[in-house]
This record gives structure tokens, sequence and C-alpha cells, in this order.
């Protein structure tokens, strides 16, 4: 389960050397903006060299390549995919057929090296109005991709528009990709929060973006990953909830009823779906329910 | 007759000191400190030779010092710490005769038993009236706390106190009382403000750093340890002040009044008890301008000497009603043993302070270090130098992991159903060897050019010297 995403530079090695230090559910190794022009061949080969030494424990690893405009993302691929990481996160998807592309290149590469085709996933990173615009059709283009992921700073340029740290101009395009993840069954992250010195900010902004369906959110700075992994586990009192609705659901039918109300509210099927979602979080979050 | 003479070297002809007599000094200016080098540089005027220096501690401002050792006039060095230019000419054998490392509990027990006699203690004194009754809270180089200097005042033969602020009245509540002072010298400054606060550190910014911080306040709540009462001391380092923040939170939410706060204080100290996480401060030294405010105006905010601090011969020392103290180590091995005396290349650079001392009595006793610094691991097989012995350390903090004391099983099982990622000791040293590979030992001299007394007054461990490269 994935509510935090950390970019690392793909060409700092002190940072990489204590990624998995850094609580994110996710490690996110940057080969693309983060890196110039010119570092690009070495942060290949460290980000490449990271995947094969470090132990990353739980976390799921990432590595944004560069986008298919590029000359640099075949290289990209050909080196990370034997490494085996859990996705690639592709920049500036504007269409289906960006991913499409992408997927050759990887199965051809999986093939290559005797690896499961199919076995890496994709995150799709949706930074262009383009790309908002054809969200579903992305989301559903390759059963790789895992999740749609909201760019704000390349789209809000797009859009010729000013980012705010209130996020009001991102309002339709962070809707437009929850529905269309939603739709198409998978994940969705939120864009980072960029102001690193602003504490109660991202603790806004992340509950901001749980509130509106977001499956997790991304980082740039190791300060935010606190603040997003809090928004997105449940608390204890929605812990206690989802047992009372399981245990009177439990409680319905051994009595042979139809319907259950709690704290005078009918539970009925979305009710019980979204506390078997919070239970199922809760345990794979290692929360118990609170000792009565 | 009057205590008033007109200089140091005046006071120090009176003290009647000799050749082969000791002489002390306490650290309360730090690296702001005039009052030794002045001393120091009058003594050697005199032609005085082959003295013993027993300083609570000594900072790169003393530098002068390792002339007076290379002249002669001063053969031995008695210290709790030294900073890291001392600590270099130390190792490169500058000394013939090895300097004598203590904690700073057990530097005034054994002046008290007269293991380490004094025959003239030089105090800096911010503010004192012609008594020698002293203060740190009063005067334009107030340092707060005295607490080091009591155990000098006491016994030393002779006191010479030196001041930049002569009152005309005595203080409120001295920290020193002229009973024990045979003459007083007023000088134009005893020090350099800045300096003064030279213990002053941030709350660290490193993300790594804040990781190792916040697993730290987990590990004190899990250890059921935190509850109305809850006694804390913590060093002054980045990482450690950033554990005392998370700390605070947690027990401003969960509205735990704690007894009191102990040690070197900092602002962040005061904060907590500000904030209502503690009864009261007692201060043995003050690191910064805001601590010295506080312990002026606040009477919850108390002076205490290093005896009540820490020393093993005190009935009421405070270390030991200490419930936490978290610790930064240079080296800790798979034994639990913490090196706080050399660098990685074997050169001394600190020395215990109240390390060992709090370690020794707190019930629970942290080390928050990184595995590695630069692309040294820290956890070794046996470190360079035994600061602390490994009894006394509960449990070590790292950003990767957490290591419990095997002799402290039942916090071990605490802190494994709080969730919290515990590993054996050796786990965590094989993991960061897979990162860093296993370093070289490094060559030292045949020469031992220290030695470490423990709290108890057992020789834990002797230091060698740096040979030339």
């Amino acid at each position: 389960m994935i509510r935090s995403l950390l970019f690392f530079p793909g060409n700092n090695p002190n940072m990489l050397i204590n990624a998995s230090a850094l609580l994110s559910d996710a490690l996110i190794f940057d080969l693309e903006d983060a890196v110039s022009p010119a570092e690009k061949d070495a942060a290949r080969i460290l980000v490449r060299n990271t995947l094969r030494y470090m132990d990353h424990g739980s976390a799921e690893t990432v590595v944004r390549i560069n986008s298919v405009d590029t000359a640099y993302w075949r290289s990209d691929v050909q080196a990370i995919i034997p490494e085996r990481p859990s996705m690639l996160l592709l920049p500036k998807v504007g269409s289906a057929s960006d991913v499409r592309e992408l997927e050759c290149e990887m199965a051809r590469v999986e093939a290559e090296c005797g690896m499961e085709v199919g076995s890496v996933g994709i995150i799709a990173l949706i930074e262009t109005a383009l790309g908002v615009e054809n969200a579903f059709q992305i989301a559903t283009s390759s059963p790789r991709v895992r999740a749609l992921f909201l760019g704000a700073e390349d789209l809000t340029a797009d859009l010729r528009c000013k980012r705010t740290k209130e996020g009001r101009e991102i309002e339709y395009s962070r809707q437009r990709l929850v529905v269309a993840a939603r739709a198409a069954g998978i994940d969705v992250y939120d864009t980072p929060f960029t102001d690193v010195n602003d504490d109660e900010g991202i603790i806004k902004d992340a509950m901001l973006a749980r509130a509106l369906g977001f499956s997790g959110k991304a980082a740039i700075s190791p300060r935010h990953v606190g603040a997003i992994n809090d928004a997105f586990s449940p608390d204890e009192a929605e812990i206690e909830y989802a047992f009372e609705v399981i245990e009177a659901i439990e409680r319905a039918k051994a009595e042979g009823k139809g319907a259950i109300a709690l704290r005078g509210k009918m539970i009925d099927a979305p009710i019980v779906a979204r506390a078997e979602r919070t239970i199922e979080m809760a345990r794979a979050l290692g929360l118990g329910r609170r000792k009565a | 007759m009057s205590k008033l003479v007109g200089s140091i070297k005046e006071a120090i002809r009176l003290a009647g000191l000799r050749d082969g007599m000791t002489v002390s000094f306490h650290h309360h200016l730090r690296n702001g400190d005039y009052v030794l080098n002045a001393v120091m540089e009058q003594i050697a005027s005199l032609g005085i030779k082959d003295l013993t220096v027993n300083a609570s501690s000594l900072f790169d401002t003393h530098m002068p010092l390792i002339g007076h050792i290379k002249n002669g006039v001063v053969t031995k060095l008695l210290t709790n710490y030294v900073s890291a230019g001392i600590g270099r000419a130390i190792s490169e054998g500058v000394m013939e005769k090895p300097v004598s490392f203590r904690t700073h509990g057990r530097r005034p027990a054994d002046i008290a038993l007269g293991n380490t006699p004094i025959d003239v203690a030089f105090i800096a004194a911010p503010t004192a009236d012609k008594e020698g009754n002293c203060t740190g809270k009063e005067g334009r180089s107030a340092c707060g706390s005295l607490g080091y200097a009591y155990a000098d005042a006491e016994y030393a033969e002779k006191v010479v106190v030196i001041t930049d602020n002569l009152a005309d009245t005595p203080p409120a509540s001295p920290s020193i009382e002229g009973k024990h002072v045979d003459y007083v010298v007023a000088v134009d400054a005893i020090g350099d403000p800045r300096g003064i606060v030279s213990g002053t550190t941030r709350i660290t910014r490193d993300p790594v750093g804040l990781v190792m911080a916040a697993s730290a306040a987990k590990v004190i709540k899990a250890s059921g340890l935190l509850k109305d009462g809850f006694a804390f001391q913590t060093g002054a380092g980045g990482a450690s002040l950033a554990a005392a923040k998370f700390l605070k939170e947690i027990m401003l939410k969960e509205g735990i009044r704690g007894s009191f706060g102990l040690g070197g204080i900092t602002s962040y100290m005061v904060e907590m008890l500000r904030a209502g996480c503690f009864e009261e401060l007692l201060d043995v030294q003050c690191f910064d301008l805001d601590a010295v405010a506080s312990i002026k105006e606040d009477p919850r905010h108390k002076e205490i000497s290093a005896t009540r601090y820490a020393s093993p011969l005190a009935k009421d020392a405070a270390v030991g009603g200490l419930d936490v103290v978290i610790l930064g180590a240079t080296e800790i091995d798979t034994s639990f043993n913490v090196n706080v005396h050399t660098d990685s290349n074997g050169y001394i650079m600190g020395g215990s302070g109240g390390h060992s001392d709090t370690a020794n009595g707190a019930k629970l006793s942290m080390i928050i270090a990184p595995t590695f610094r630069a692309r040294l691991p820290i956890v070794t097989d046996r470190v360079t130098c035994i600061s602390t012995p490994g009894r006394d350390i509960d449990v070590l903090v790292t950003q990767s992991g957490i290591a419990v004391n095997p002799m402290r099983s039942e916090l071990r099982e605490r802190l494994v159903d709080a969730g919290l990622p515990v590993m054996d000791i050796e786990e965590l040293k094989a993991r960061t060897e897979r990162i860093t590979g296993v370093p070289k030992k490094i060559r030292r001299g045949e020469r031992v050019v220290a030695e470490v007394i423990g709290r108890d007054g057992e020789l834990l461990d002797v230091i060698y010297n740096v040979p030339e490269r």
C-alpha cells in the first residue's frame, strides 16, 4: 500500500544511501527533472546500482525515467528494468499511445533478461492539459498502469495559470484524475506540496488530497513524509467505527435482519465496503483496534 | 583584611602557588573564557613550573595551554572534556604524563575524597562582591549556573575569584559563598559573551536526523517510562534536541507532567518547562542565552552543583532520578560500549562530560546515532575507547533500526510490541557493512596519552597516541 512517494535526485548518492530510512512507502529515484542532461548517464548508473545493492525493505521502488519524446528514455528502460523496480514513473503522459510505446520497450527488455513480461508496473504522470483530458484512456491503456499521478507544476504552466498553495487552479484536474483512476480501478497520487518549510501547509494539503479520494501523495521533501502518512492512514476513531460497522452487520446477519442502524445511521453496502477497506488498511499498517 | 587584590599575578603570589602544585578552573564560560589563559600567562611569567591543571572542560580558546605544556609550566592535565584542537595536541603526544579524563560526577567526588587535591582554584565569576560571593546570573558575562565550580570552591586550599562585575553588595542568592573565597580580583573582562553560548545547537534539519529523533521519541513512549513524574535529560546535539521536540509534542498531547529536566540546559528544555512538561529544571550548566535568562528569572529553573548533578558520593545525585537520557556517540560496539572521546582517526575530540554519569543513573539510556557517518560505520566490534561501559547503555536508535541491549529483554519486548523496528546490534552492524564495507583498523601508537576514569572511579580504558603519518 502506497500512501507516500518520496522523490530522490538520481545523482545524489548521499540521499540515495539513506532512502529507505525516510519512512516513505514508495521511493522515486528520479532520472528526469532533477538530473541535468550532462548528468543523465551518471544518474542512470547510480540508480541502477542503488536498486542492485541497497536493501529498501518494504518500500516500493519507483524510477522516474525520461519522457518518450526524449533521447534518454530507452537507455533508462534498458538500464533499470533488469534491476526489477516495482514501477516506472513515466512523465508527461499525454495519451494512451505514450504508455503503449513504453510498454513495448519494457516487454522487450523484460524478455531479454528472462523476467516475466509485465512484472514491472507503470505510474502515469499526468502533467499536461492533454493528459488530463485523456486521463481515463491513459488509465486503461495497459494492465501495467497501476496508478495515475498528478504533476501540478508542469500542468499549471501548460494551463497558463499561476500555481498557488491553495490549489484552486488544479481542483478540476485533481477531481478528473481521481474519477478516471477509480473508474479504471487503479490508484491515484496527488502532486507534491512544494513549500518545504510550511509544516502546517503540508498537513492541510495532504488532508485535502485524501478528502478528494487520492490514494496517496508525493513529496519532494523527506520532512513531508510523516504528514502524508498520517493523512492517509485511518485514525483510531475511524478504525473503531469500521470494526463496529462489521460487528453490527454480523449481528444483523445472525439475527436474520436485512438492515441495521449504527449510531443512528443506516448501515448500507457502501459503508460496509468502506469499513472493510479501513480495516484492511489498518492491518496492513499494523494499526490495531484500540483496547477497550 | 580586604580580599580584593590588584591583579591576578598578585593573587597567585598571595595564594602561595609553587612548582608542582595543582590549579583548577571551571568551564561555564566555554569557548568564550578569558580567565584560564590570563591566569596561566601570569603563572608562566612568575616562572612557576610542573603544575597540574584540573579543568572541568577545555575548549579551543584555551590553545595557549599547549604552549605552557611545551614549556614545562604544565605537566599534568585532569579534565572531563576537551575540544578538538586541544585533543589533537594531546593525541600527538604533547604531554609526557597521560591526561586523566573523568566524568562530571567523578570530578567533584575525587576532589572531595582528596584523590585530586586542588591547591589554588581560580573561579571566573560574572558577578562577585568584595567578599567573593559569586553568581553567574548577573553581569555582562552572565553564564547562568556555576555548578561545576562548587567543589573547587569548597575543597581547594586557596580560592581566587576573578570577576568583571564587582558588586557593592552580595548577590541575593550567591552560587558560591564568600566563606570559601580567599582573594577577589577585578578585571576588565572574564570572557566573550558570544563564546559563552557556544553550546547552542539548533534542532537538526537533516531528514535522517529527524527520522532518528522521531524514532527516539517513540522508544521513550513505548518504554512505559513516559508518565507523570517523568525525569529527562538530553544532549545538545541536533538530533537529541529534535527528539526532545517530538517528546514535548507527545507530552503535551497526552497531558503528561514530568518532574524535572536535567543537565546542561538549552532553550529547548526551557521551552518544555514553560509549556508545562516539567515542574522544574535542574541546571548544572547553561548552554545558551535563553537558559541564562530563564535561570535568572524563573524560580522553577534551579542551579545545582556538579555534586548534586552526578557525584557518586551524593545521596541525592539527580542523575539517579532520571527516567530517560538521550546521548550521542562517535562509535558504539556490539557490547554497547560507547566512545565519545576519539574521532574516526583516533584523535581525542571530546570526553565523557555527563555521558557516563547519566547513562549510569538513568532508567533508560538511549544513544542516537546514524549507522554511518560519511562512509564510516558507527557500530564496531570494539570501540577505540570505552567512554561509557555497555552495561549502562540500554538502547541504540539509528535511522535503520533500533538495537536493545540484550540485558534489557523486557524493554526489547515493549518496543517490539509497539511495532518499532528492533533488531540485534550485530544485524545492524552487518547491514551497515553491506553498504560501507569494513574499514581497516586505524593504526595507533604505543604510548598512552590519556586514561579514562568512569563514574565509580574505575579505569575504563586508555587512549594511545596517534603516530605521524
